[in-house]
């Protein structure tokens, strides 16, 4: 399917939103598609971390947040470590999640959770869920 | 100088196997830590985004209290903990405006700049208590137990607070042949075990887990050490249920680090709390002739 790329469809405010949540520049990724390679959990993601890059240089805004890749992030930082551009790509996946999350959207609702997983689970799990998927 | 010691939330609960047998073992390694008077959950995970700063604020807390306590040093036994204290620590030391805006909000506490050092306990057993000391105090050597040494993710990335140069594997390969057990380092040692996406993706994590026990098992162990209750949980406490669903052939005793230094230095099993583990991983050091505690 082809995609549009033009002036008009290029949002230039989600760009620099990220960079400036992230601290990184989008741009220097050259797709390598080493991150993706190094990511534990990008067989369950919907588009691989490179792909998520390359959208966020066109300003897919719409693209970029519809994925759930950000939420499957286990923000392990092996893409972080290996990328040869030294692209801190968890922290482009927090501020890709914080601009969703800001808008008072969960991506896990605490109360629905089951009494048992919460008894069962160790606190730093709960804890650094909520910190990663909840507003 | 004195050294504080920080347990965190999960160590107080779920993971008593992992602190009561460190602190047992700091006992008999004549290792004198001051346990924090008053700590706050450290937040379990840095935050990334720059103008995340609010989030700071607990571990920056933690530190200062450990400031306050008079120490140079802060210890963890938590992987966690240790990544979370330590990139705040950083943070302070490095990022001067950040600095200044968190010790801001924290008018009621004292400035803090980075003044203290945030090890992990298998760091301090490296460079304070040395691995040759180490083994000299060993009385139950750990002879023909094969285990595999995981370090997951906060342990090791991001690199400048990595416990050894990223990709070394050293660290714990030396802990364990100082207590006489054989290494075994295996391609997954430093994959992250899905982490808190067992909560929000379980079908993700379970698929990483499993290819990490399997990676360990075909590497040659029989057991498998780690520093972190939420890479325990994935990779312990769902080992059942992975089985019945066949994503694993079999499996595989996992303890947390404390818990073989204990034994190996004589402790008997009593104080490793190894009722918290896995029944499966308690016959497998009984069929060792690995001491527990009678009541196990
Ligand atoms: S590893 Fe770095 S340069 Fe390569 S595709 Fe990923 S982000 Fe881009
Ligand atoms: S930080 Fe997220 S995107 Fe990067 S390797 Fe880990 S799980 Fe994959």
């Amino acid at each position: 399917m082809p995609i549009e790329i033009s002036e008009k469809t290029v949002k230039r405010d989600f760009i620099e939103k990220i960079s400036k949540l992230s601290g990184q520049d989008v741009y220097k990724c050259y797709q390598c598609g080493t991150c993706g390679g190094a990511c534990p959990m990008s067989d369950h993601m919907d588009a691989v971390p490179r792909k998520i890059m390359r959208m966020a240089q066109f300003g897919m805004e719409e693209a970029v947040t519809g994925s759930k890749t950000f939420w499957t992030c286990a923000s392990c930082h092996s893409c972080s470590v290996n990328c040869p551009r030294g692209i801190d790509l968890a922290r482009v996946m927090e501020a890709i999640r914080l601009l969703t999350l800001r808008k008072n959207l969960n991506m896990v609702e605490v109360s629905g959770l089951p009494a048992e997983t919460v008894e069962e689970l160790p606190q730093i799990a709960l804890v650094s869920c909520f910190r990663k998927l909840t507003s | 100088m004195k050294i504080s010691y920080y347990p965190g939330c999960t160590l107080k609960t779920k993971a008593k196997n992992l602190e009561e047998a460190a602190v047992a073992s700091m006992a008999a390694l004549g290792i004198e830590f001051e346990e924090l008077s008053r700590w706050n959950c450290c937040g379990a995970v840095h935050s990334l985004a720059d103008d995340d700063l609010i989030h700071h604020v607990a571990p920056v807390r933690d530190l200062v209290r450990a400031m306050e306590q008079g120490s140079d040093t802060v210890v963890t036994l938590c992987s966690m903990c240790y990544n979370t204290l330590a990139r705040a620590n950083m943070l302070m030391r490095q990022d001067e405006t950040k600095r200044k805006t968190i010790n801001d909000f924290m008018s009621e506490e004292k400035d803090y700049h980075g003044e203290v050092e945030v090890l992990h306990f298998l760091t301090f057993l490296r460079d304070q208590v040395g691995f040759d000391a180490l083994r000299a105090k060993v009385k139950t050597p750990l002879n023909g137990l094969k285990v595999a040494t995981y370090y997951g993710c906060t342990l090791v990335r991001p690199r400048d607070v990595s416990i050894e140069p990223t990709g070394d594997r050293q660290l714990m390969k030396s802990f364990l042949e100082a207590l006489g057990a054989t290494p075994v380092d295996f391609p997954d040692a430093t994959l992250c075990c899905g982490s808190y996406q067992i909560l929000s993706n379980p079908e993700a994590a379970l698929d990483v887990v499993s290819g990490i026990l399997g990676s360990a098992v075909s590497a040659g162990a029989d057991a498998l050490i780690l520093s972190c209750p939420l890479c325990e949980y994935n990779l312990a406490k769902k080992q059942e249920h992975l089985l019945e669903s066949n994503k694993i052939a079999k499996k595989i005793p996992v303890f947390y680090f404390t818990q073989l230094l204990a034994v190996a230095l004589g402790l008997g099993g009593e104080a490793c709390r190894f009722d918290l583990n896995e029944k499966s991983a308690v016959e497998f050091l009984k069929a060792k002739n690995v001491p527990v505690a009678a009541s196990v």
